[in-house]
């Protein structure tokens, strides 16, 4: 790999028109989408509210001036002071120490349903698109009955068979959310199945797995994975409404939406208890949904 | 363009051809409805056999003989190969017998039948207050694009789909019923009609008005009104924002400019031409929405106290009452699977290219 012998400027490096390496083809691509995003400013707004939320995960033992789960009886229901400035819950626990810990929650969910969700889309989506004929019929078909389910339904059921808990939300939620990446990523595969570095490729004697995962996967992968940011605000509301059930995290885990739902029995009298952990899911699955909005008009030039 | 309307007006089917491409239309929706319900009750089937408790055990107890168990055992048809089973639950289902509840010990079916028209109720308002308000509000945006109007309706849009159903409902109750005082509390109607009329359809605001009891029709509504109004918001954000995307390509068809240049007014171009051609994929996501509204109801019942299916799925989780579970679920995966059918039909009546 050579560099360019003496770029001016980086900008300049990343923005030449003959790119001299593929690293600076694919630096240079990514520099163009950065550029036309933070041209959106919702879209930023979006970003920096989840890298602050990722670094509040990160720090959560730090920052918070509390244990999130050891109970204070003494202190219970106290309204937003100094000391708790988002007051404390039914067992006195304090409530901006529980937010805290609950993002790595939300953060964990939304980790762990993406790589099931991704790998299984794609498997799924490419090799439907790539061998087509009876494994595209039935794989296709199976995926429009998923498509065809209500999916908070679907998931509650699962998770109501599986028995609560973190591992069988995040399993239930991603049964029901991988057809739509299937779809996706089939439909990406069509347009280059017939391609001829694909033939360059299977003439040299590569086995189908491999044309699949080196060289078809790669392709489908950036327009999946803006989908996947588009549904991240889906994921959470999702977890939250399982967590709400009782179907999610289990007590005494600072969950949002587990967090709501104790909270339910005192809305009327201490109404923080309940109303701040869901102002955290809604700034957190607006400030998806920005970057999302803006990640889709910034790779898509044909929406602009 | 006018080369492709005369090969299409050569290649027209003539009235005799057209019924046997009608016929294979309907066989190929028939064929893709039965599949679906095929795959459905699979899902259902399977999800049933998942869970962990030992479904004799529940029945016998405990402290069951040997023999007693070996015979509900055999009487429950486990003993038979996993086709064998699965065949025996598709007929059940299709004779709608969705076993019995473990909760109210009637049959589920029943039960369904006695809690599904609140749900109805609930999600039509919702539906009706969704579409009268978002799809002319998706038009305006479209209209008035990039200018103030479209900004504050996608705010508004964005701030809906960001939203948790349950706790937007909560808030809305503390609000108005709490601090205002507005509005009554959670449930379908004042704990002191309880009783006083014997449902006929099932819907509160019919059943009132049938009855002669303008006191009960009225409280219902306000009863009504709280949830309705969230459940409108939440789905008047799917449908303007998709109206706008569809509206903003049609009025960048060439046929738009030719009605402007005519001399056609805006509105008129907008609402006679634009809005017609829209229709039928509005269709479409209306009947989606009006699916997420039966699907939103698991929380928001349980939020509203309201005696529908969702509430009905709720307590049957609680109370480890799978067949209530998957009754329900079968109950709103048909409804899914008619909605789909039914904005299909819609594309047939609408679209003649359709056909």
């Amino acid at each position: 790999m050579t560099v360019n012998a003496a770029p001016q400027t980086w900008r300049a490096w990343l923005t030449a028109e003959a790119p001299q390496s593929r690293l600076q083809a694919q630096l240079g691509r990514a520099y163009a989408s950065w550029r036309s995003l933070a041209q959106n400013p919702l879209a930023l707004v979006g970003l920096v509210i989840i890298l602050l939320l990722a670094l509040l995960a990160l720090l959560a033992p730090v920052i918070a001036p509390y244990s999130p789960v050891e109970q204070d009886l003494t202190n219970r229901l106290q309204p937003a002071t100094a000391a708790h400035p988002f007051g404390t819950d039914e067992l006195g626990r304090d409530i901006f120490s529980r937010l805290l810990y609950g993002s790595r929650i939300t953060l964990l969910i939304i980790f762990l349903v993406s790589i099931i969700v991704l790998p299984l889309g794609l498997a799924i989506g490419t090799a439907s698109g790539y061998f087509g004929g009876l494994i595209d019929t039935v794989l296709m078909r199976v995926t429009d009955i998923f498509l065809a389910f209500p999916r908070l339904i679907l998931a509650l059921a699962f998770a109501a068979a599986l028995g609560p808990g973190i591992e069988n939300a995040v399993i239930a939620i991603s049964l029901t959310a991988w057809p739509p990446y299937a779809r996706l990523a089939r439909a990406e595969t069509l347009t280059i199945r017939k391609s001829e570095f694909i033939d360059a490729a299977r003439m040299q004697g590569a086995t189908s797995a491999h044309i699949l995962a080196n060289h078809v996967v790669p392709i489908c992968l950036p327009s999946v994975l803006v989908r996947l940011t588009l549904d991240m605000a889906g994921i959470v509301l999702t977890a939250a409404g399982l967590g709400f059930l009782g179907l999610g995290a289990q007590p005494p885990m600072p969950e949002w939406g587990l967090m709501i739902a104790n909270g339910r029995q005192y809305l009327l009298d201490q109404w923080w208890v309940s109303t701040v952990p869901g102002l955290a899911i809604f700034v957190i699955s607006l400030a998806f949904n920005l970057l999302g909005d803006g990640l889709r008009d910034a790779l898509d030039s044909r929406s602009s | 363009m006018t080369d492709a309307a005369a090969t299409e007006l050569v290649t027209m089917p003539s009235r005799r051809s057209r019924l046997p491409g009608l016929l294979t239309a309907i066989g190929r929706q028939a064929l893709s409805v039965a599949l679906t319900f095929l795959g459905l009750t699979c899902v259902t089937f399977v999800i049933g056999r998942m869970i962990p408790t030992d479904p004799v055990i529940a029945i016998v107890g405990q402290k069951a003989p040997e023999d007693v168990y070996q015979r509900v055992f055999h009487e429950l048809g486990l003993d038979q190969p996993i086709y064998v089973q699965y065949w025996r639950y598709l007929m059940k289902v299709l004779h709608g017998d969705f076993g019995v509840s473990l909760f109210s010990s009637k049959p589920v079916l029943h039960d369904l039948m006695n809690v599904f028209p609140a749900t109805i109720e609930l999600s039509t308002v919702a539906i009706l207050i969704g579409v009268l308000l978002g799809v002319p509000l998706g038009v305006a945006a479209a209209a008035r694009q990039g200018k103030l109007t479209d900004h504050v309706i996608r705010v508004l849009g964005l701030i809906g789909y960001s939203m948790p159903v349950f706790w937007l409902g909560m808030v809305g109750l503390l609000l108005f019923y709490g601090k205002l005082d507005w509005l009554p509390g959670p449930g379908r109607f004042d704990v002191m009609y309880e009783g006083w009329m014997e449902p006929t359809t099932g819907f509160m605001l019919i059943d009132s008005l049938i009855a002669g009891e303008p006191d009960i029709f009225w409280d219902s509504l306000r009863h009504l009104i709280l949830p309705a109004t969230l459940l409108g918001y939440l789905s008047l954000a799917y449908i303007a924002r998709m109206t706008r995307s569809f509206m903003l390509k049609e009025l960048r068809q060439e046929y738009v400019l030719t009605a402007q240049v005519k001399g056609l007014s805006r509105t008129a171009v907008i609402w006679g031409h634009a809005f017609r051609n829209i229709l039928v994929s509005l269709i479409t996501v209306i009947a989606l929405s009006y699916g997420y509204l039966l699907e939103g109801a698991v929380l928001t019942e349980t939020v509203f106290s309201w005696p529908g299916l969702g509430l009905y799925m709720k307590n049957g989780l609680f109370n480890a009452d799978m067949n209530a579970v998957l009754g329900g679920t079968m109950v709103v995966g048909i409804v899914f699977i008619g909605l789909n059918l039914l904005s299909d039909l819609a594309y047939w009546i609408v679209d003649p290219r359709a056909r």
